[in-house]
């Protein structure tokens, strides 16, 4: 029946029953574990009948705290998800020596690391410092939501339409196998001929786009929306850096828009901007991949200086050391990290004067990240240092994150690179700064800010139990990558045939089994702290913090401050404290709030069907939802009812509720 | 897509932006048009015998007409946004030379040393 068939394809594009894995053992149990666990939830909540609640008062909301605590929960799926795909390679690394093969085939393996690598950075680091940023930096300015609010709540779910596109490839068809940056020409259609690379460009197009308005969104917030008195020079250190952060999304994300854009007009309509022959050139989709890609490792790490910097100062109770020399520093990393992205492709043949322009700049970076240190380090001196939980993250980080950077400047020297490029003592390098920096500085923010957002501090033996996982395990894992690289192994290897090299594959898989336990802790971390809220309850100021962010309630008010704060001096708070002041009870006003609204989920929702419909050539569906995307924006910009007013009585009501209850003694201590 | 949170101090200098004159909009059109015919009066007439040079000049006006549409249609200038967009506007110019610059370089450099696989380079190459 020739009719039907194309009738079917018409409907169905190049998806049928064969696009299901199911001839993977793997993939059919891990999909079974996750509709079973995602069933039990939906399930649950249903039960619960919170369902109404959870779209009102969450999914729809505008509001960046709420924003920002559901940023955090994605990142954290999704470092579970990023962490079962890490740890699969590190059992197959450890086992498949020789003639064992291991248990995972060349093909699934190379997925797995293409998918580690993109979550890891797209979906937990990116996910999380968005969240801490969504979170933190309005209250830290004494403004009561972001500049658009409701462009918030749209890029929260324009990641998640990303998410699912990178989820649903685990489950229909396959991934992609490219590596975490899609190098042609293993990216190109003739290699990649299959759905998965399709999957990867329409999920970082989608997420990348959240992003971007995120940037635009923070940079505006922070130039137009400070509280009277706050001159840029008397910014929290935190938001200093999410300006820088952002300022960096907006000139780079559609650098990386674009590049996916030219890859997937080869994939689909045959140009030849990346082929090998017909007058492309694969080595600019290198360079411009680069131009977005080495910037964005520093959009990871900057927010987190920020979230060490508000740590040191607050446990070491002194003012930040050099914060002048801090808010230069930033900025000179913001504009010297676009000037570095070669040596990422030393090898790839540029020449000498190149190299060694791209060389010295790379050293160059290590100044500015070296002051920064310095100051963290004077700041603690003579300091009345308290080692909460934060405290240790901070710490471990000095010590660990130094010596990744250590490590990257020895990878900065262009001849180096030549025997270390692409060897194991890269991985080992990049993980040394990304989990010594952004992984550590996130879980110090989390435990800094967490008694912030519930009203209650986290279990702090669970959380030492966490950092100490963490910290030992990470040199468990990555120190033998040092050596082993060193010794001039490859990465992105699924079998090895030299059997001395397996010792190190099993410490380093002894590592990740650490790495395992503080996840765990974690979780169990925040298990407790739930169960013991009532003993853990704080009150609205429990570390004696600088910034404004503890002045109002733990957790704040949906308008963060009943009266705007006037701001004279850096560190706010601990000037306002110390210059008397006394929180006002009585003489409120009505409060001008933006209202919920559903758009953002509907518009993403649309991109993700959008996006499902392009990867398996379904034309019409995606014509219909990409039509339909534009119009509902177009008729949401008529929807003029965009705001309420919170009553002066309710806001009396916050202003006195259980909320201000005062901090336990122990809690400062 | 617009602001809806309207806190007090948010949007002071907003509403003081500079939207243009009909005499400003009219002097950027009448430059625009200049900007635009001498580039097809240079190369339809044939006008300059070198080629290089004829593209050097186009190029250079485009520049200029790139300056026109800012300042007389987009209305850039220093002050407004206490100077905010004419800083982001300098950031911005100086990423993209960077990026266009750099890459041309790189590029050609990759090129220079990269490419050459004609089968005469080759033949040379397996002589020596």
């Amino acid at each position: 029946m020739p009719n039907r068939s194309e009738f079917w394809n018409f409907l169905l594009g190049r998806l049928s029953l064969d696009s299901l894995p199911l001839h993977n053992m793997i993939v059919v149990v891990t999909f079974i574990v996750v509709a079973t666990g995602g069933a039990a939830l939906l399930g649950f909540i249903t039960w619960k009948r919170q369902w109404g609640y959870l779209w009102t008062e969450w999914f729809t909301s505008v509001d960046h705290k709420k924003l920002g605590i559901m940023y955090m929960i994605l990142a954290t799926v999704m470092l579970f998800r990023g962490f079962a795909d890490a740890i699969m390679m590190r059992a197959q690394q450890a086992i498949a020596f020789g003639d064992n093969m291991g248990y995972l085939p060349p093909h699934h393996y190379d997925q797995i690391f293409t998918a580690h690598g993109a979550i890891m950075i797209f979906f937990v680091a990116m996910a999380y410092i968005v969240g801490l940023m969504n979170y933190v930096m309005p209250m830290q300015i004494g403004a009561r939501d972001v500049a658009f609010p409701f462009l918030n709540n749209f890029s929260f779910w324009l990641t998640v339409s990303g998410v699912l596109l990178f989820m649903v490839s685990l489950f229909i068809g396959d991934f992609s196998h490219a590596g975490w940056l899609g190098y042609p020409p293993v990216s190109e259609l003739h290699q990649s001929p299959g759905p998965g690379v399709d999957y990867y460009i329409w999920g970082l197009q989608l997420s990348g786009l959240g992003t971007l308005l995120t940037g635009i969104n923070f940079v505006v917030t922070i130039l137009k929306m400070r509280a009277p008195g706050m001159s840029l020079m008397k910014m929290p250190m935190f938001t200093w850096t999410t300006l820088c952060t952002s300022g960096l999304i907006v000139v780079t994300f559609p650098i990386l828009t674009a590049t996916l854009l030219l890859l997937s007009l080869d994939r689909y309509i045959g140009t030849h901007f990346f082929t090998a022959g017909m007058g492309g050139n694969v080595m600019m989709y290198i360079n411009l991949i680069w131009i977005w890609g080495h910037p964005e490792v520093y959009i990871l790490i900057l927010p987190l200086f920020g979230v060490f910097s508000e740590i040191v100062s607050t446990f070491s109770g002194k003012r930040l050391f050099g914060y002048s020399s801090m808010v230069y520093a930033t900025v000179s990393i913001m504009i010297l990290s676009y000037l570095v992205w070669l040596h990422h492709f030393f090898t790839m043949g540029s020449g000498a004067d190149v190299n060694s322009f791209f060389s010295l700049t790379t050293m160059m970076i290590s100044i500015p990240t070296g002051a920064k240190i310095f100051n963290w380090l004077f700041t603690m001196y003579r300091g009345r240092v308290r080692f909460d939980v934060p405290m240790l993250w901070t710490m471990g980080f000095l010590f660990t994150f130094t010596i990744g950077g250590m490590t990257g400047v020895m990878l900065s020297v262009a001849p180096a690179d030549f025997l270390l490029h692409n060897s194991l003592f890269l991985i080992a390098h990049f993980h040394n700064v990304i989990i010594g920096g952004v992984v550590f500085g996130i879980f110090a923010g989390i435990n800094y800010w967490f008694p912030k957002a519930f009203g209650f501090r986290l279990d702090p033996f669970w959380g030492k139990c966490s950092f100490w996982f963490w910290q030992i395990g990470f040199w468990f894992a990555f120190g033998p990558l040092y050596i082993l690289g060193l010794m001039g192994v490859t990465r992105r290897l699924s079998h090895f045939t030299d059997p001395s090299l397996q010792k190190w594959f099993i410490i380093a898989a002894f590592g990740a089994f650490l790495i395992l336990l503080g996840i765990l802790s974690f979780v169990m971390q925040i298990y407790v702290s739930i169960r013991n809220r009532e003993k853990y309850a704080v009150g609205h100021d429990p570390w004696g913090g600088r910034t404004l962010e503890w002045q109002t309630s733990s957790p704040p008010p949906p308008y963060n401050f009943a009266f705007v704060p006037k701001v004279h001096e850096r560190d706010a708070w601990t000037n306002m404290k110390e210059s008397g002041y006394q929180r006002p009870l009585q003489g409120f006003n009505d409060i001008h709030m933006p209202k919920s609204t559903a758009t953002g989920v509907v518009l993403s929702a649309l991109g993700f069907v959008f996006g499902f419909a392009m990867v398996w050539y379904i034309w019409w569906l995606a014509a219909v939802s990409f039509v339909a995307l534009i119009a509902y924006a177009i008729f949401h910009t008529f929807n003029y009812n965009r705001d309420y007013h919170v009553s002066a009585d309710e806001v009396n009501r916050f202003e006195h509720s259980g909320n201000w209850a005062s901090d336990p003694q122990e809690a400062r201590a | 897509m617009n602001s809806s949170s309207h806190t007090e101090h948010a949007h002071d200098d907003a509403m003081h932006a500079h939207h243009g004159s009909l005499r400003g909009y009219l002097t950027g059109f009448v430059l625009a048009a200049i900007l635009t015919i001498i580039p097809f009066w240079l190369v339809m007439g044939h006008v300059i015998e070198s080629r290089q040079a004829t593209i050097l000049i186009v190029l250079g006006l485009a520049a200029v007409q790139i300056l026109v549409h800012m300042i007389f249609f987009l209305h850039l200038d220093t002050r407004s946004e206490s100077g905010w967009n004419m800083l982001a506007l300098i950031f911005t110019g100086v990423l993209v030379a960077i990026v266009l610059g750099a890459s041309i370089w790189v590029m050609y450099n990759e090129n220079a040393n990269m490419m050459p696989m004609s089968p005469q380079y080759m033949h040379h190459k397996q002589g020596s």
